[in-house]
Order: C-alpha cells, then sequence, then structure tokens
C-alpha cells in the first residue's frame, strides 16, 4: 500500500515499558503497521488495557515509542501539534474558563473578531448555544465533552485523536454524541482516529476497524465498514459487520453460551 | 426545609455563645474571683480602649503588621513554592532545608528577630513572614506536583510557548489550592502577631495584652485583648474564604 497520500502511516512501531523489577520490559506493542487516508474516520478497537490508547499517544505525541516510526502528515512525530489535536477520555476541558474561553483556547493568536465568530460557529454546531458563560462544573458530562470536541474543531486541525471520548458518559447520551459527531465529520471533513473498546460504537462510527489482539497487541485484523450513513443499527450489513468483530475478538454474542465453542484461535473473552 | 437550615445556621451558634457567656459569668462568680472579669467587666473593658482612641489604634497596629509580613509572604512563597513544584531537580535540593526550617517555631526566632531588626516593627513583621511563607510556599509546591496531567497536555497540544502555559494552565489550576494555602498561612500569621508584639513593640493586640498585666493587673483588658484577636481572625478567615466563591476557583472545593 502506498503511504505517501497518508494523513497517519505508521511502521513497524513497538513499544515496551520498563517493569517493576529492574531490567524488565512490558511489551505492549508489537510490529504495528497502520495508514490513515486524509478524511478517513478509523476506529481502533480491543480489549481493556491492550495498549490502543499507547498506540493513540504515540501517534498523537505525547509518548515516545520504542522501536519503529509514527509518520504523520509526512513527517515522523516528535510531539504533540496544533494541526493535531487530541480529545481525551479524561475530559480536558479547563474547569477555570467559561464555554466561550475553553472553545477559543487555540485562538488566542487570532483578532477578537475572528475569534468570536469562529466559537460562535462551533459552540452552534456542538448544540451549546446559550451555555458560552457556563462553567463546565454547570455542564453534564456529555455537554462537558461536547465543550472538548469544539475546542478541538475550533483550532481548525488536519486531524482529531480521541481516546473514548465517550467512555464516561451514559447509553442514551453515547447515542446522540455519535450521531453528532459522524454529522460534524461529514461536514468539516477532518481524518479522525478513534479509540474505543465498544465494537458497536466502532461500526456506527467508522469506514474502518482496525482490531487489536490482547497484549502484547499486534493488529488482529482490519474490518471495512462500507455502509452508507446515516447508519441502520437494524440493517443487515450493520449487523454482519458488527458480528465479524465481535467473533474476531473471541466473544459469543449469546449470554450464557460457553466460550469454549467459539471459533477455534481466537482468543478467550478478556476477563472484565 | 432549607429555609429553617439557614434560620438555624445563625441561631445555633448565637445560642452557643450566648451558653457559653453564661456559663462564664456564673463560673466566675462561684469561685469569687477577685482578679478574673465577668462578661460585662471585658465588654466595658472594650468601650473604654474605644474611649481612649486606643481600640482602632492597636487593632490597625496589629493589622499593618499582618498585611506586611503576610504580604510579604504571598509575594515570596507564591512563585518560590511554583517553581519547586514544576522543577523536580529543584524541589529535591531545596525541599529538606525547607523541612528543617518548617519546624521551627517563629517564637524561637524572637531573640534572633531583636539581634537583626531590634525593637521596630520589622521584627514582627519578620516572624510573621517566617510563620507564613511556608505553608503558603508548600501548598503552591504540592498544588503544581497534583495538577492533573490532562490540562498539560491538553495545553501542549495547542501548542503553548512556556510563558503562556504557566499563565494560561498551571497557575489558574493550582489557584484553588494555593487559596487554600493563604488561609491557612493567614491564620498562622495572626497567631502569630500577638506572641511577637509581646516582646518587641509599644502598640497591638498582643501588646495591650502584656501591658495590661503589667501595668496594674488589667484583666478585663487582657480578655478584651483576646476576645478582640478571636473576634479578627474570625474575620480575616470569612475574607479569604469569600476568595473560594470566585467562578476562576470554585470548581476546585467540594461543593458545600
Amino acid at each position: 500500500m502506498s503511504n505517501s497520500a497518508s494523513a497517519i502511516s505508521v511502521r513497524d512501531l513497538w513499544m515496551s515499558f520498563p517493569g517493576k523489577q529492574s531490567g524488565q520490559q512490558i511489551h505492549v506493542l508489537e510490529r504495528i503497521d497502520l495508514d490513515v487516508a486524509p478524511g478517513e474516520f478509523v476506529c481502533i478497537v480491543g480489549p481493556s488495557g491492550c495498549g490502543k490508547s499507547t498506540l493513540l499517544n504515540i501517534i498523537g505525541g505525547f509518548l515516545r515509542q520504542t522501536r519503529g516510526e509514527a509518520i504523520v502528515e509526512g513527517k515522523p512525530v516528535t510531539g504533540p501539534d496544533p494541526r493535531r489535536i487530541f480529545v481525551f477520555q479524561e475530559n480536558g476541558v479547563f474547569p477555570w474558563l467559561t464555554v466561550r474561553e475553553n472553545i477559543g483556547f487555540g485562538l488566542l493568536a487570532k483578532p477578537d473578531a475572528e475569534r468570536e465568530k469562529i466559537v460562535a460557529h462551533y459552540t452552534e454546531m456542538v448544540g451549546l448555544g446559550g451555555f458560552e458563560s457556563a462553567y463546565p462544573r454547570e455542564l453534564s458530562g456529555g455537554m462537558r465533552q461536547r465543550v472538548e470536541i469544539a475546542r478541538a474543531l475550533a483550532a481548525d486541525p488536519h486531524i482529531i485523536y480521541m481516546d473514548e471520548p465517550f467512555g464516561a458518559l451514559d447509553f442514551i447520551t453515547r447515542l446522540k454524541m455519535r450521531a453528532d459527531l459522524v454529522r460534524i465529520w461529514q461536514a468539516e471533513k477532518k481524518t479522525i482516529l478513534f479509540v474505543t473498546h465498544d465494537i458497536e460504537e466502532a461500526v456506527q462510527l467508522a469506514d474502518r476497524v482496525i482490531i487489536m489482539s490482547r497484549r502484547p497487541a499486534t493488529i488482529q485484523q482490519v474490518v471495512p465498514v462500507p455502509l452508507p450513513r446515516p447508519r441502520d443499527l437494524d440493517s443487515p450489513g450493520y449487523l454482519r459487520t458488527r458480528d465479524t468483530i465481535f467473533e474476531a475478538m473471541g466473544m459469543s454474542l449469546r449470554i450464557g453460551e460457553s466460550l469454549t465453542s467459539t471459533r477455534a484461535g481466537t482468543p478467550p473473552l478478556p476477563a472484565r | 426545609m432549607s429555609g429553617d437550615r439557614a434560620w438555624l445556621k445563625v441561631a445555633l451558634p448565637v445560642g452557643v455563645a450566648v451558653i457559653f457567656l453564661l456559663a462564664w459569668d456564673a463560673a466566675v462568680r462561684v469561685s469569687a474571683s477577685e482578679v478574673f472579669p465577668r462578661p460585662l467587666e471585658v465588654a466595658r473593658g472594650i468601650g473604654e480602649l474605644a474611649q481612649k482612641g486606643l481600640l482602632v489604634k492597636y487593632i490597625v497596629a496589629s493589622l499593618f503588621r499582618v498585611t506586611w509580613g503576610f504580604g510579604l509572604a504571598v509575594v515570596v512563597g507564591v512563585p518560590f513554592g511554583l517553581f519547586l513544584g514544576w522543577f523536580s531537580l529543584a524541589y529535591v535540593a531545596f525541599n529538606p532545608m525547607l523541612q528543617i526550617f518548617r519546624p521551627i517555631s517563629p517564637i524561637a526566632w524572637i531573640p534572633v528577630a531583636i539581634l537583626w531588626f531590634g525593637i521596630t516593627d520589622l521584627a514582627p513583621i519578620f516572624l510573621i513572614f517566617l510563620a507564613s511563607v511556608f505553608p503558603i510556599a508548600l501548598s503552591a509546591t504540592s498544588a503544581v506536583q497534583n495538577m492533573q496531567p490532562v490540562y498539560l497536555r491538553a495545553a501542549q497540544n495547542f501548542g503553548l510557548s512556556r510563558l503562556q502555559l504557566f499563565r494560561r494552565v498551571i497557575f489558574p489550576s493550582c489557584l484553588p489550592q494555593i487559596i487554600t494555602g493563604l488561609r491557612i498561612a493567614l491564620g498562622i500569621a495572626w497567631l502569630v502577631v500577638v506572641a511577637a508584639e509581646m516582646i518587641a513593640v509599644n502598640s497591638g493586640l498582643g501588646y495591650l495584652i502584656i501591658d495590661a498585666r503589667n501595668a496594674g493587673k488589667r484583666y478585663d483588658l487582657v480578655v478584651a485583648g483576646m476576645v478582640l484577636i478571636g473576634i479578627i481572625g474570625l474575620l480575616l478567615d470569612l475574607l479569604v474564604r469569600r476568595l473560594e466563591r470566585f467562578d476562576e476557583v470554585r470548581w476546585g472545593y467540594a461543593s458545600r
């Protein structure tokens, strides 16, 4: 696969952390190869603790890999960059700033009038009109996550990295946030690399789903999701894709069924 | 129910104060003490101080020394504490020395303060500075060290310079804990001003207590000084607490 035009290109990437005992190494990622095209929406799924967040943090420039290359927009990653904004699982919205100040955080270099226009635009886009002067502690978890997404978009990055951004939200809010994210992505034409442990979430969002194995994680399978948007969660295509991923991750869809009866060679259900 | 509660918040502490005063009065009467004053005598003592113009003069003198000593401690302690919190090597280098200085009571410094500054206002100001600078610096240090890493990473992502990072993220994220440190330090500063005035100067509430004792065993004025110190301490704490209500820092405190 030619990667000169890739937005993100990861080549033979390895990552290990020093363990508790001296000299011991914990291998987290092994031989990761990955390409993301400009404008593509790619989800990475895998069992909890497999290293998918570590991979995203390396690509985002917050961690340094042990071996191999992470190339973003033609250049090796050396650190975080305002052209690529990270949306954090634990919500990185600044509690001492209002919604308006948070969304405008990356725009300080711009003249006031322009900044205000951009902030107003993205405040509307994420549905926070009327909350401009509110502080994060006055907002729900879902609204805070919208502030962070708007703050990322307002900085006009080429790529947005999202690390389980909806993980702490309730089921209904999560569904709504996904629908809004797809709508925004279609309007803004950003490249999105999205980490989740929720298979349904990945199939609802992504052009392609990358399945990672348990630790030390390798890329186990890449599943394209050639379904039109908006996606029908009852359609045979959706269900088939979802089941493919469930099966690849070694999970049964029938609660109570013995796990040993799933396809031989797949890893067992990860401990919860 | 919430209306009842607001009413109780005033009524309960006032009730406790009244019971305390009555018990105090009864205890003095039962013991038939010639020296220890009854509450009303203390109130009359405060009135007498006001009449002579000493009440305002002494309060202002004490507050003046606290303002200077505490103000200097803020100006030195906050930046130094932030510096130690941010540069871990500086923390490794300075922290043991700070921990050695910190447990030395300001009262132990009194002879040194007199030696260096004589019987001037500078001596108590120096003592108040010493008493409050350590809690202020240490609260700023731990605020930086305990900062949520996600704020730092988000800020780095937006490409802030070091100065912007400090001004827009590190300092505001540490502010709630710094204010808590200021509150503790101001309480200590007020404790120390009284001790400092007992030796070094000829005005202030601490001086009032020692002077009233030495010049004619005026225990009504001794206790008047104590009561005034307590009430002003309470007012100072309420004042600093108001800082915690600002929107920029309210997120940092558990809602109450």
